[in-house]
């Protein structure tokens, strides 16, 4: 259990640039996930922080100490791998211990570690199988196994539930939700899956193209995106990025923006701040997520919606909610509403929760309110 | 109308029964005509090996022996005549498995080691030594018995098994290499990443997690060194001499000897001999070497 500090980390292979002045705090006990696409530098910076890649800039610290050229093994670190890297040839006892007996830890301490663990992710009845006799959630619990038999300073998780089926994730998810909240340890996590980070996260760092777009709690990064990348890539279905026009009056802001039928609406975001100044009779676009777009009568705390009428175009229901596509400043923008409601080619009443709305500069993709 | 179809139909698949009866019969004729004479030879070396001289001189080369002996083989075994000593081939037996043995296990186990330097630890100019390793599987063996004759003399090798020992490693190091380096490529990365985080260095990687996974692939190094050893004449013959040859040497020195009438039953057993290390090989392990060839290309 300790702390991780990544500061102005850069790496370079040749001339390409994997990860550029990355900087993160990770306070004993977090729950870091590294989110973003492929290709984004997450798994390349994972390695780094085991030490099985190199620092081309900066400084990695663990619990104070720079660990830039230390071995992995030197690091207290363990890891789990997407293909969980289940040693072949050895039994799944073999495979917990192999660390242990690297390190020359006394035999019988290794048999009470083995239990323990076994014990806790009940792997006990398979400790003498071999991996190719496991199932996928079977070879991810000795995966995880073999890392929790360390009881290390940081646990570094690759991807770890990309390889198993929809059901099985969502239950290895709470499985790993579960252990942090026992143990307490700390975790960087890696994943391209929003949702997984969302679950997870007590710290969800937002990378692409080698660079970090936010860094916050799952809460923040949902509620207030930096930028549009961060606002499109969390949220399922993603945010509505509607384009419009900001208009002043009397110190009051409002965004303009046009239905379907090339009605104008005005939609009011209260008190404007200074950011907001140079846009003003310019373009901008409104982010506002689905939730936030519903039929009238939902009550929102502290906020006056503003309600317009506009034609649904298309119901997706599912399940939980109806999702109402309409069209809003000539985007298909998505609505939420409650399960049964709206009806295809019929115009409907809807409200926008405007304190909940989010105002971005549409040329460098930042948020400006 | 229905009725003529219903009617028809019988009799066309009667026509294709036909037709692919016949596709077998001209299959497995061509197959059979195929295989007897590939195995006619071998038909001839053992009906010749066990008859007497005076049935030999009659001439008929492919009838079976009237009197079955295995005198020839006893001969051919205890006191063939190679060059001027009559020792048999059982002397050149011993030497060959003395030399074949260490040398297919020790370039088995460089190149295993090759094969994991070069795919799991990617230290730079890994492809370049790898390239420059392939070069060996290209180079004629002629173009390197002179410089290999300075080099044997002058380690003190020069006509000693060991001398041989040495040049069977080196030049069998660039096909076992190639084994295992195709083998290693398609075993994930994550393996190596996931034994150096649980502390694990270079060798103790290689032994403890690679080399056990690498049965498919050694067998296929094996049997590939095996034979080509075994059945190798021209280093033989440029480097060693006399009592130090090994079998094939020896056989064809056998061959050569020729005091008066050739005993080609001798000569026939001595060569059925020879041959039946690398056949029971691959008799036993063939199997094991084409599946061995493709479960590179195979997810484990």
């Amino acid at each position: 259990m300790s702390s991780l500090t990544i500061k102005d980390i850069s790496k370079r292979f040749g001339g390409y640039q994997a990860l550029d002045n990355v900087n993160i705090e990770a306070d004993s006990g977090e729950f870091l996930v590294l989110l973003g696409p492929s290709g984004c530098g997450k798994s390349t910076l994972l390695n780094m922080i085991a030490g099985l890649e190199t620092v081309t800039e900066g400084l990695i610290r663990i619990d104070g100490e720079v660990v830039n050229d230390r071995d992995p093994k030197d690091r207290d670190i363990a890891m789990v791998f997407q293909s969980y890297a289940l040693y072949p040839s050895m039994t799944v006892r073999e495979n917990i211990c192999f660390g242990m007996r690297v390190r020359k830890v006394p035999k019988a301490q290794q048999v009470e570690s083995v239990g323990r663990v076994a014990k806790m992710l009940q792997l006990e009845s398979l400790l003498d199988r071999r991996p190719s006799q496991l199932s996928g959630g079977q070879r991810q619990r000795v995966a995880m196994g073999r890392a929790l038999v360390r009881d290390p300073k940081v646990f570094l998780f690759d991807e770890p539930l990309s390889n198993l089926d929809a059901k099985l994730r969502v239950e290895m998810r709470t499985e790993i939700k579960k252990l942090h909240k026992k143990l307490g340890v700390t975790i960087v996590y890696v994943t391209h899956d929003q949702i997984e980070a969302m679950t997870l996260a007590t710290k969800v760092v937002v990378m692409r193209q080698a660079r970090i777009q936010q860094v916050g709690s799952p809460q923040e990064i949902y509620d207030r995106p930096q930028n549009l990348y961060v606002a499109s890539f969390i949220g399922s279905p993603p945010m509505n990025l509607i384009p419009g026009t900001l208009r002043e009056n009397g110190g009051q802001v409002a965004v303009e923006t046009t239905l379907e039928s090339g009605t104008k609406l005005v939609i009011p975001m209260g008190r404007a701040t200074p950011a907001m100044a140079p846009y003003f009779d310019s373009k901008i676009i409104l982010g506002a997520r689905p939730e936030i777009i519903t039929e009238p009568g939902i009550h929102y705390d502290g906020a006056t919606p503003y309600a317009f009428d506009a034609r649904v175009e298309v119901v997706e229901p599912t399940g939980s909610d109806n999702l109402a596509i309409i069209s809003l400043g000539g985007i298909d923008a998505i609505a939420r509403l409650r399960p049964g409601a709206g009806a295809p080619g019929k115009s409907m009443a809807f409200s926008i929760d405007t304190s909940k709305a989010l105002l971005f500069d549409p040329q460098s993709e930042q948020r400006i309110a | 109308m229905s009725a003529e179809a219903t009617l028809a139909a019988p009799k066309s698949e009667r026509g294709a029964g036909l037709s692919r009866l016949l596709g077998r019969i001209f299959i497995y004729g061509i197959l059979i005509l195929f295989a007897f004479y590939y195995l006619m030879p071998l038909f001839v070396m053992i009906v010749t090996s066990l008859k007497d001289m005076s049935e030999i001189r009659e001439g008929n080369l492919i009838s079976l022996p009237r009197n079955p002996t295995l005198e020839p083989w006893r001969v051919a075994w205890m006191e063939a005549c190679v060059g001027v000593d009559c020792p048999g081939i059982r002397g050149f037996y011993a030497n060959t498995f003395l030399m074949v043995l260490p040398a297919v296990t020790v370039s088995t186990l460089l190149g295993s080691l090759n094969g994991f330097a070069l795919t799991k630890f990617n230290f730079p100019g890994h492809r370049l030594v790898f390239g420059l390793i392939m070069f060996g599987c290209f180079t004629p063996y002629q173009a390197i018995l002179i410089p290999m004759a300075t080099v044997l003399g002058k380690l003190g090798l020069s006509g000693s098994l060991w001398g041989l020992i040495l040049i069977h490693v080196i030049y069998g190091l660039p096909f076992t290499t190639l084994f295992f380096r195709n083998y290693y490529v398609s075993i994930p990365q994550d393996l190596v990443k996931a034994a150096r985080v649980d502390g694990a260095g270079f060798f103790r990687i290689f032994y403890h997690i690679l080399l056990p996974i690498s049965a498919p692939i050694a067998i296929v190094s094996v049997i590939w060194q095996f034979t080509n050893i075994w059945n190798d004449f021209l280093f033989g013959a440029s480097f060693t001499y006399g009592r130090n040859a090994p079998i094939m040497v020896a056989l064809n020195n056998i061959v050569n000897t020729s005091t008066g009438e050739r005993p080609y039953n001798v000569q026939m057993a001595a060569a059925i001999m020879a041959a039946l290390p690398t056949l029971i090989i691959y008799v036993f392990a063939g199997r094991y070497f084409i599946r061995g060839l493709v479960a590179g290309s195979v997810k484990g």
